[in-house]
């Protein structure tokens, strides 16, 4: 995946848990959870939908990595990369 | 012969508006699908039909608004062996099967099915459904479908443009037209500063058109709202509550969650949440003056546990859906239910038989910050459960004094139905069982 494909698949795994969102204006540098209004519940399904369109296993230690879209995209570079 | 009839989401529904259908006659139908969509009030709701057969007439057309219990289509059963006993349960005589009905012309087909959310994306976007492949029950185009058409296509086609709200804020300031400037934010959106710059070299005045989307959404929040003001006025003027709270310490559960999940994947994990809604169900079980509903001024008890949750929605109000028989799930089910409805309840996509009232009813107000929630019953039922954030505090422990995670627990009960001291044996019961998270 180049890094345009993680962005869409980060922003889709996005829309599945809060459709209403309008993904393009969020801030790629801010919070998720300050800009989204997510619970765990949500976050739980977009850390399963990152999965499930990439095939990176997330452990629960590495969830305060992903507080980002910024912070996605680098994590799963990182981790489809060395796969 | 069986008869598919208006359902009850709730019950403070007295109508129901048949928005959609998503069958026509001569499709086969099966036990579970979503043959309809219905709104009421409070919500859309994906009705699903109880019967396996062949859908043969339909009695209510789209758009109509009719009485809960209204005859909705008839579906011809494919089990003879089923009719039979079904015919002999109703004292009503039941005429025989007419022969299999022509199919109709294709010319008397229904238009592309299309889910009403669905539709009013593609309106309120000025999209034309051609083409969009539906992935829906019976090839139906859902609201995801159209939202990937829309994301295949440039922005300039979709007739919208990808734009931050500080952004729209500052082009309408400005009088930026949001089309004629480049945008530098994720997927090519327009931030405020992209206006800003474009509005630095002299731009000219444009006119922002109004959302049309943004306007559906209002006038469903202004429902949504009505709905949740009648339904919480009529608890508080009816139902005489009594209140109980008490402390957990939640450190064997949580350690038990984290060990749990160790080495798990992502979709196997557990949410204390889970923890929460199984002990509550089972506590229910336990204290059965908590399960049920009031109706005619009297009890009427409820054998099976079906656990309404309380899902707040982004864009205002909320809604509590039921797990059914919450009791009987297992830990790894009851998650995967869970899961599975905080997201349909977010995306606007709730079954009928998960709207049909819930026997008691959960509120996890928790992740808001507040340690303590004192809610109010939702109506026929007569308890409510409500838990806050967990938090560390001081805790004695045979007489030593040690930090540990609290979560403050509490009932709302009515007390026409029980009394304080049989509501405590709910908490002591939620208390005890999630000490054993093991046995859950």
């Amino acid at each position: 995946m180049n890094q345009e494909q993680l962005v869409q698949t980060v922003l889709d795994a996005l829309r599945e848990v809060a459709p209403e969102t309008d993904t393009a204006s969020l801030r790629p540098d801010r919070s998720l959870r300050d800009q989204l209004d997510i619970d765990s519940m949500d976050f739980l399904n977009f850390i399963i939908g990152l999965h499930e369109r990439t095939g990176v296993d997330i452990p629960e230690r590495d969830y305060p990595k992903l507080t980002t879209i910024n912070a996605c995209i680098a994590y799963l570079t990182a981790h489809t990369v060395t796969r | 012969m069986a008869d598919f009839r208006m359902p009850s989401l709730g019950a403070d529904m007295e109508a129901g508006t048949l928005v959609r259908w998503l069958v026509k006659p001569g499709d086969s139908v099966k036990r579970g699908d979503i043959v309809a969509e219905v709104e009421t009030e409070k919500a859309t709701a994906e009705v699903e039909i109880f019967d396996d057969g062949v859908v043969e007439k339909i009695v209510v057309p789209e758009g109509e608004k009719v009485p809960v219990g209204t005859l909705l289509a008839t579906v011809r059963s494919m089990a003879p062996a089923r009719r039979a006993v079904k015919a002999a349960a109703q004292p009503v005589e039941v005429p025989p099967s007419p022969a299999p009905a022509p199919m109709p012309p294709p010319a008397a087909l229904p238009r592309a099915r299309v889910t009403p959310a669905a539709q009013r994306l593609a309106d309120s976007l000025g999209l034309g459904l051609a083409g969009i492949a539906g992935t829906g029950v019976a090839g139906a185009i859902t609201r995801a479908d159209v939202e990937r058409a829309v994301a295949s296509r440039p922005a300039a086609v979709a007739g919208r443009i990808r734009s931050s709200p500080l952004a729209r804020k500052r082009a309408a300031e400005l009088g930026v037209d949001l089309a004629a400037v480049a945008g530098t934010g994720p997927g090519g959106a327009v931030t405020g500063a992209d206006v800003e710059a474009a509005a630095r070299p002299g731009a000219k005045p444009a006119i922002v058109a109004p959302s049309v989307a943004g306007v559906a959404a209002t006038d469903r929040q202004r429902s949504r709202r009505h709905a949740i003001a009648t339904a919480m006025e009529r608890s508080k003027r009816e139902i005489p509550h009594y209140y109980l709270g008490t402390q957990v310490d939640m450190s064997t559960a949580l350690a038990w969650i984290e060990e749990h999940n160790l080495g798990r994947p992502v979709a196997g994990r557990l949410l204390y949440a889970a923890l929460l809604l199984k002990a509550v169900a089972l506590a229910a079980r336990e204290v059965p003056e908590v399960n049920g509903f009031w109706t005619e001024g009297a009890f009427e008890r409820s054998e099976p546990v079906h656990l309404g949750v309380a899902i707040s929605l982004r864009d205002g109000g909320l809604v509590a859906p039921a797990i059914h028989d919450a009791d009987r799930l297992g830990l790894d089910s009851l998650m995967d239910a869970l899961r599975d409805l905080v997201k349909r309840a977010r995306a606007g996509v709730l079954r009928s038989s998960e709207m049909a009232a819930p026997t008691i009813t959960v509120t996890n107000l928790g992740e808001q910050g507040v340690e303590t929630v004192f809610p109010i019953i939702f109506s026929p039922q007569v308890a409510i459960v409500g838990f806050g954030r967990i938090v560390e505090r001081p805790w004695a422990v045979n007489g030593m004094l040690t930090v540990r995670p609290i979560i403050t627990a509490t009932l709302a009960a009515d007390h026409r139905v029980s009394d304080g001291h049989r509501g405590g044996f709910v908490l002591a019961a939620i208390d005890r069982l999630l000490q054993e998270p093991e046995r859950l």
